[in-house]
């Protein structure tokens, strides 16, 4: 280990020292010359630049794992971060309004949201259990206060009450999956535990661990049978946040289930792929089922969220370029479409949680006829439907599953894919059929600049996805490349 | 190495033997009256003011909390100071000592933070 | 039976009745001081297995600062225990089956066997390499830097890879020790309304008012 190997942290530690800033700046004087959201826009510039010039200064990165091998910074780490970093931006956006109109402090709300960017970016990098674990742990943390930032409301308050003991909870289980996976490994890194699996046959303590292991990340991408802290989560907290949590907080758990799974474990394949292969069914079966019945849009949206990461584990159980990619591309084209839907929603409201139902969607093209379509487009990239980006990534995924064998859940992902469609359509229908109320939409700068953004990059990644694919699949290759190598060690 | 342990062991013992020793001794030896003052809480010898059933102030609660926080960055410096006092070689010891700077500048930045939102104020 | 088997079993018993103790009394201060107990015993259970710096961990951290937040936690809601009130709740058969699953899965983990070898754990936890500044055996007068390996140092092997190794998640910890403070802060303090800070004055007078009553009845 030398201090050269700073160089890989550099983003993470201006990230760091500008959150920390955020925190005082109201202490040194400074909140009254610069505005928090500025700040921390730029913050969030300055960390791309840094992340941008030190993968561009490391010629090789892809091999190298700094700081005793806890931490690299490879493709894959980058482009999870960029990710990030720009659902972090928007919801820096979405959250104007928000902090405006209620009385709450905004330094530390920005502060708290760049503590967890931070906590992301370290789940993407961390190639060691304990970067992984502790990198989730700040993220978790900062997302429970975040959820209960509505501190006079009940609702968020129980929100993040349910949320942090559930948490809490699940990050007990995840541990204690680590703590038996250390105990047969007797390391935590994840190539060396690959290595160490190579002369491991058959172990249940191992698999309990492994089981463990994934319940603990099933809880944070919400899948299944650990899905039930998600609809009372996204409800209460504030809209902003529940942005974050539904696209941030979820594809950086994506990208650490990703990572355990193809890097550590390809050994253990045929194992730990069936169980999870039943969680992704379930998830898309509940959420998709468990949506069709509800008025609250951030509940619709809960229970598809839910489905979302049933299709997003399918990646991970094929286990094969096609799903390693799909996965890339899924949480790319998800964090747009489901951005943009937010930003709507948050048009749509006048008071702290009005504007949720699907009711007040009625009539909405009469009045603003452009946000109506955009609606309509981010409702059928998550159905995925093909001239949006959501068809690529459910393209992938689909062929992923098919090409490793696991044709019936591909069917059940086509088959529950339809049924989505049933309640996508519903908020259609009362955008373009039903009569509108005479509320008006209240539409921010920002929040009209989120919504375009994400209409033209849905639109446009699902017309030429070329760019898009070929950047992933380059993202891709060092991760894969290192799993096909562990994996023939095993042989 | 758990022999090095066998006096804390006969610490152990030993106090919880003195306290068994003591209360059954009072036990035996004192007399037993039941008057109400006998069995109401002992309170240095004040009479009760109050109920002991009373919700306290949540500041207590924020306060134990931070500090909780303080007590484990605490704990992180106990086994720092162990290998500290013994990097002598290289620039080993200047590394260590960069390194817990930075993590005691984080928390001071929290304290700063805490001290600012007048947490500690007692109004 | 050697004595540190004896120990670990009568320690081991304490901690496990204690523990069920917790969860079965009814006054809230009884549990409280039940899981202080089962704190005290797994501190003992740590020291047992060579791991010193976790048994003080779990004496400061648990038996010094959660429990004074537990006390706390009962103090602040003020519970108290009413007479018909049942001490097992209804989902008690199914929290027992799923309880009694989860042990059975752990007992059948948790064996000799499954594991990678646990002497080199244990000298690992136990011992550390060191550099001491001693004479040289070869050629006497000459001074340079020769290796030892002293055993009993858990504090120390826990330091070298605590602040060597795991530096970033270290320091990734006192982030997240950084951010507890922050939540503490912006979920604990209330920004008082003003209708609030009325009721909060009027209950401090009131308090000094039952003070001065109190106090003469003493008197009196």
């Amino acid at each position: 280990m030398s201090l050269n190997d700073l160089i890989f942290l550099l983003p993470e530690i201006i990230l760091a020292t500008g959150a920390s800033l955020l925190l005082i700046a109201p202490v040194t004087g400074l909140r009254d010359s610069i505005s928090a959201k500025w700040a921390m826009i730029a913050l969030l510039i300055i960390t791309a630049g840094s992340l941008l010039a030190c993968s561009w200064a490391v010629p090789g990165m892809e091999q190298t794992a700094g700081f005793a091998r806890m931490f690299a910074l490879d493709a894959f780490s980058i482009f999870f971060k960029l990710l990030f970093l720009f659902v972090v931006a928007i919801v820096v956006l979405l959250s104007d309004d928000f902090l405006r109109e209620s009385r709450y402090s905004t330094w530390e709300y920005y502060s708290l949201l760049g503590f967890a960017l931070c906590g992301m970016m370290f789940m993407a990098s961390g190639v060691h259990l304990a970067t992984i674990y502790i990198g989730l742990e700040l993220l978790s943390l900062s997302s429970y206060i975040l959820a209960g930032y509505y501190k006079n409301e009940q609702k968020s308050t129980e929100a993040a009450m349910k949320y942090f003991v559930l948490g809490a909870v699940s990050s007990a289980i995840l541990l204690y999956g680590i703590s038996l996976i250390y105990g047969v490994c007797g390391t935590l890194n994840l190539l060396d535990i690959a290595r160490a699996l190579s002369t491991v046959v058959s172990n249940d303590a191992l698999m309990f661990g492994v089981i463990l292991l994934a319940c603990g990340l099933c809880f944070k991408i919400a899948a299944a049978p650990f899905h039930v802290w998600t609809p009372d989560v996204y409800e209460g907290a504030p809209t902003p946040i529940t942005a974050f949590l539904s696209t941030g907080s979820k594809a950086a758990a994506f990208a650490i289930f990703v990572r355990i799974f193809y890097v550590a474990l390809p050994g253990f394949h045929l194992d730990w792929s069936m169980v999870l292969a039943t969680v992704a069914a379930l998830s898309m079966i509940v959420g998709n089922l468990a949506a069709i019945t509800q008025e609250s849009v951030k509940r619709l949206l809960a229970y598809s969220s839910i489905a979302h990461a049933g299709y997003v584990l399918m990646g991970i159980v094929a286990m094969n370029v096609m799903g390693l990619r799909g996965v890339l591309v899924y949480s790319f084209v998800y964090v747009f479409a489901n951005l943009g839907i937010w930003s709507i929603v948050l048009m749509m409201k006048r008071h702290e949680y009005a504007g949720e139902k699907v009711s007040d969607f009625e009539g909405l093209h009469s009045r603003s006829p452009f946000w109506a379509f955009s609606m309509f487009v981010f409702l059928l990239s998550l159905g995925g439907i093909p001239p949006t980006a959501g068809f690529i990534g459910k393209y992938f995924l689909f062929y992923a599953a098919v090409q490793a064998g696991f044709g019936w859940l591909a069917i059940i992902a086509v088959l529950m894919s339809a049924v989505s469609m049933f309640y996508y359509l519903r908020i259609v229908v009362a955008m373009y059929l039903r009569d509108g109320k005479e509320a008006d939409v209240t539409a921010s700068g920002a929040l009209k600049f989120v919504a375009a953004v994400c209409v033209v990059a849905t639109i446009v990644f699902g017309v030429v996805p070329n760019d898009l694919i070929d950047q992933v699949s380059s993202s891709a290759k060092g991760l894969h490349n290192k799993g096909a190598v562990t994996r023939n060690a095993t042989r | 190495m758990t022999t090095s342990f066998v006096p804390v062991l006969l610490l152990l013992i030993v106090a919880v033997g003195l306290g068994v020793v003591f209360l059954s001794l009072n036990w035996v030896i004192g007399r037993h009256q039941r008057t109400p003052s006998k069995l109401a809480p002992y309170e240095s010898g004040v009479p009760l003011l109050d109920t002991n059933r009373k919700r306290v102030n949540v500041r207590f609660y924020q306060i134990a909390m931070l500090f909780i926080l303080f007590d484990i960055e605490a704990a992180f410096l106990y086994p720092w100071a162990v290998i500290y006092r013994r990097a002598t070689y290289g620039n080993a010891g200047m590394f260590l000592f960069g390194e817990m700077l930075l993590f005691i500048v984080l928390l001071a930045v929290g304290y700063a933070y805490v001290w600012k939102k007048k947490a500690f104020d007692w109004k | 039976m050697t004595p540190a088997f004896a120990v670990f079993l009568i320690v081991g018993t304490i901690a496990v009745a204690s523990s069920i103790l917790v969860i079965s009394m009814r006054n809230p201060v009884h549990s409280a001081l039940f899981l202080l107990l089962t704190f005290l015993c797994v501190a003992v259970l740590f020291v047992m297995k060579g791991a010193e710096f976790v048994g003080a961990v779990q004496v400061l951290v648990y038996a010094g600062g959660i429990m004074v937040l537990f006390l706390f936690v009962v103090m602040l809601i003020n519970v108290r225990h009413l007479p018909d009130e049942k001490v097992l709740s209804n989902f008690w058969k199914g929290g027992f089956a799923v309880g009694l699953g989860v042990f059975i899965l752990f007992v059948a983990v948790v064996r000799p066997g499954v594991y990678h070898d646990e002497q080199l754990d244990k000298s690992r936890l136990t011992s550390v390499k060191e550099r001491i500044w001693t004479e040289s055996h070869k050629n006497p007068g000459t001074y340079t830097y020769r290796r030892v390996h002293r055993t009993n140092a858990n504090s120390e092997a826990v330091g070298m890879a605590l602040y060597t190794d795991y530096l970033v998640p270290f320091e990734v910890a006192s982030l997240f020790l950084l951010v507890a403070m922050i939540g503490a802060i912006v979920i604990g303090k209330r920004e008082l309304s003003a209708t609030e800070e009325e009721t909060a004055q009027q209950f401090i007078l009131e308090r000094v008012e039952t003070e001065k009553e109190v106090k003469e009845a003493m008197s009196a």
